[in-house]
Formats: C-alpha cells, sequence, structure tokens
C-alpha cells in the first residue's frame, strides 16, 4: 500500500487480513479513540486501557459488518462512547448520582467529540506538511515537549525552533484554508 | 481558523502510551495464534495441560506479549 490510503482502504484490507492494513488502522484513529475515552469521558488511565483495548477488539470483531466503509468515523466514535459508558457503569456502585454523572458526562461529549472532530481535520492537515514540520508541532502542541527536549530529538538548536513553528503553523492555515476553499460550494469563493 | 485556534486543536489529541497502540496493532496476530494455540491444544491433552500450566511462556514462544488480557484470552479458548 503506497501513499496515504483512505479508510475504505483500509477497512479493505483488514478485512482481507492485512496485518499492515491493521497496523495503519489502528495508529490513525487511536489518538481519537483514547482521546474520547480519557477527554470526553474522563476515563482514569487504568480503565482507558481496558476501554482502549476492548474499543479495537470489537472493530476488528465487527468491521466485516460495516456496511458503510465511508462511515467509519461516526461509527467508531458511536462504538467507543458505549464502551466508555459502559466502562463508567462497571466502575460505579449503581447509586442514583453516579447514573446522573454519566448522563451528564454522555451529553458533555457531545460537545468535546464535535472538538475532536475538528482537530483530526487539524492533524489530517499537519499529516500533508513535510515530515519536520509535522513532527515539531506534534512535539510542541500534542506532546508538550520542552524546546530543549525537541532540539535534542530533531537535531536542531533549540534556538531556532520558534521560528520552525511559526512558519509550520502558518503553512497548516495555509493548509486548512485552501482545503475549505476546495470544499465550498462555488458561490461562496 | 487562526494559528492560536490550530495549536488548540493539535494539544486535543495527544498520543496514548506507545504500549496501548503495539497491544492493540498485535490484536489479530494474537487472535491467530491463540487460535493455532488451542487447536493443538484440542488434539493433543498434554499440549492442553502444559499450555494451562504456563500460557505466558506458550505466548511468549509466540512472539506475542502475554498481557494479562492476552493470557485470560488463551485460557478462554482452552476452556471453551
Amino acid at each position: 500500500m503506497s501513499g496515504s490510503p483512505s479508510d475504505a482502504e483500509l477497512i479493505a484490507g483488514c478485512r482481507a487480513e492485512d496485518d499492515a492494513a491493521w497496523t495503519l488502522l489502528v495508529e490513525r484513529y487511536a489518538r481519537y479513540v483514547h482521546a474520547i475515552l480519557a477527554r470526553a469521558y474522563r476515563l482514569a488511565p487504568r480503565v482507558a486501557e481496558d476501554a482502549f483495548q476492548d474499543v479495537f477488539a470489537r472493530v476488528h470483531e465487527q468491521l466485516p459488518k460495516l456496511r458503510d466503509d465511508a462511515a467509519f468515523r461516526p461509527w467508531l466514535a458511536q462504538l467507543t462512547r458505549r464502551v466508555a459508558i459502559d466502562a463508567l457503569r462497571a466502575s460505579t456502585c449503581d447509586r442514583t448520582d453516579d447514573g446522573e454523572l454519566i448522563e451528564y458526562l454522555d451529553i458533555a461529549a457531545d460537545d468535546a467529540i464535535a472538538e475532536l472532530e475538528e482537530a483530526l481535520t487539524v492533524r489530517a492537515a499537519i499529516e500533508n506538511l513535510p515530515e519536520q514540520c509535522a513532527d515539531v508541532l506534534d512535539r510542541c502542541f500534542a506532546r508538550e515537549e520542552s524546546y530543549a527536549t525537541i532540539g535534542a530529538a530533531l537535531g536542531i538548536p533549540p534556538g531556532t525552533i520558534a521560528n520552525r513553528i511559526s512558519r509550520c503553523l502558518a503553512r497548516v492555515r495555509r493548509n486548512l484554508e485552501s482545503r475549505a476553499a476546495a470544499s465550498a460550494p462555488s458561490g461562496w469563493r | 481558523m487562526n494559528e492560536r485556534r490550530i495549536r488548540e486543536l493539535l494539544g486535543e489529541l495527544p498520543p496514548p502510551p506507545a504500549a496501548w497502540v503495539r497491544a492493540a496493532q498485535e490484536l489479530p496476530r494474537a487472535r491467530r495464534e491463540i487460535a493455532r494455540l488451542a487447536a493443538r491444544a484440542q488434539a493433543d491433552a498434554d499440549v492442553r495441560e502444559s499450555l494451562l500450566a504456563d500460557a505466558a511462556s506458550a505466548l511468549r514462544d509466540a512472539g506475542l506479549e502475554p498481557a494479562p488480557r492476552t493470557v485470560a484470552a488463551l485460557h478462554a479458548r482452552l476452556w471453551a
């Protein structure tokens, strides 16, 4: 498989028992699943770890039955939400206020997941940048590494990192703008 | 979208621990190896006894990390 395969191509590979396709599919969506569990539903790390494995186990089992490959992402989000709610129920004690808390978290998760959808769009834009650019942005903002750590890892002087980040952010913004322009109805341009 | 918003959104998707991702990526191979070991156990009672006594070593020999979830999955197949 060359380039950046679509979700539908990866799913077709997974159905054909291509382990490389599965590896890429997990890599592509690991952050999204983790963020839904740990950020939207605020699962504790140990609970989130089990839930994370459970989500991908269910994806692996149920993928052959997925009817619309283009709907993979919303299907995955829904599946992850169900796993998160099951994990919350299993870790509470059937008290009424626990039930209310779960209900509250589930409603609040709608907004959090909408934000994550937007974050995935930005991630897709940085993955189209040269590797050095994508790497420096990921290390700085997603991994929250210091300039010293980034400099050591990438072999660049820490004093040049702020400039590089600024240039890379401008490229992401332009990339997002051109995607938006390409997808807008012609009357809006 | 301005650059401040881009920075915020990049921060929304930190990576999960690498071990979690590796375990999820190994899942298809783990399932195949567990099925293979279970088939051997079904055909040979000694193999079954040995797997029940030390599932972790058998999984390691098959190139898998004997995580509790993987060991439990093998035990479940052996008792099925």
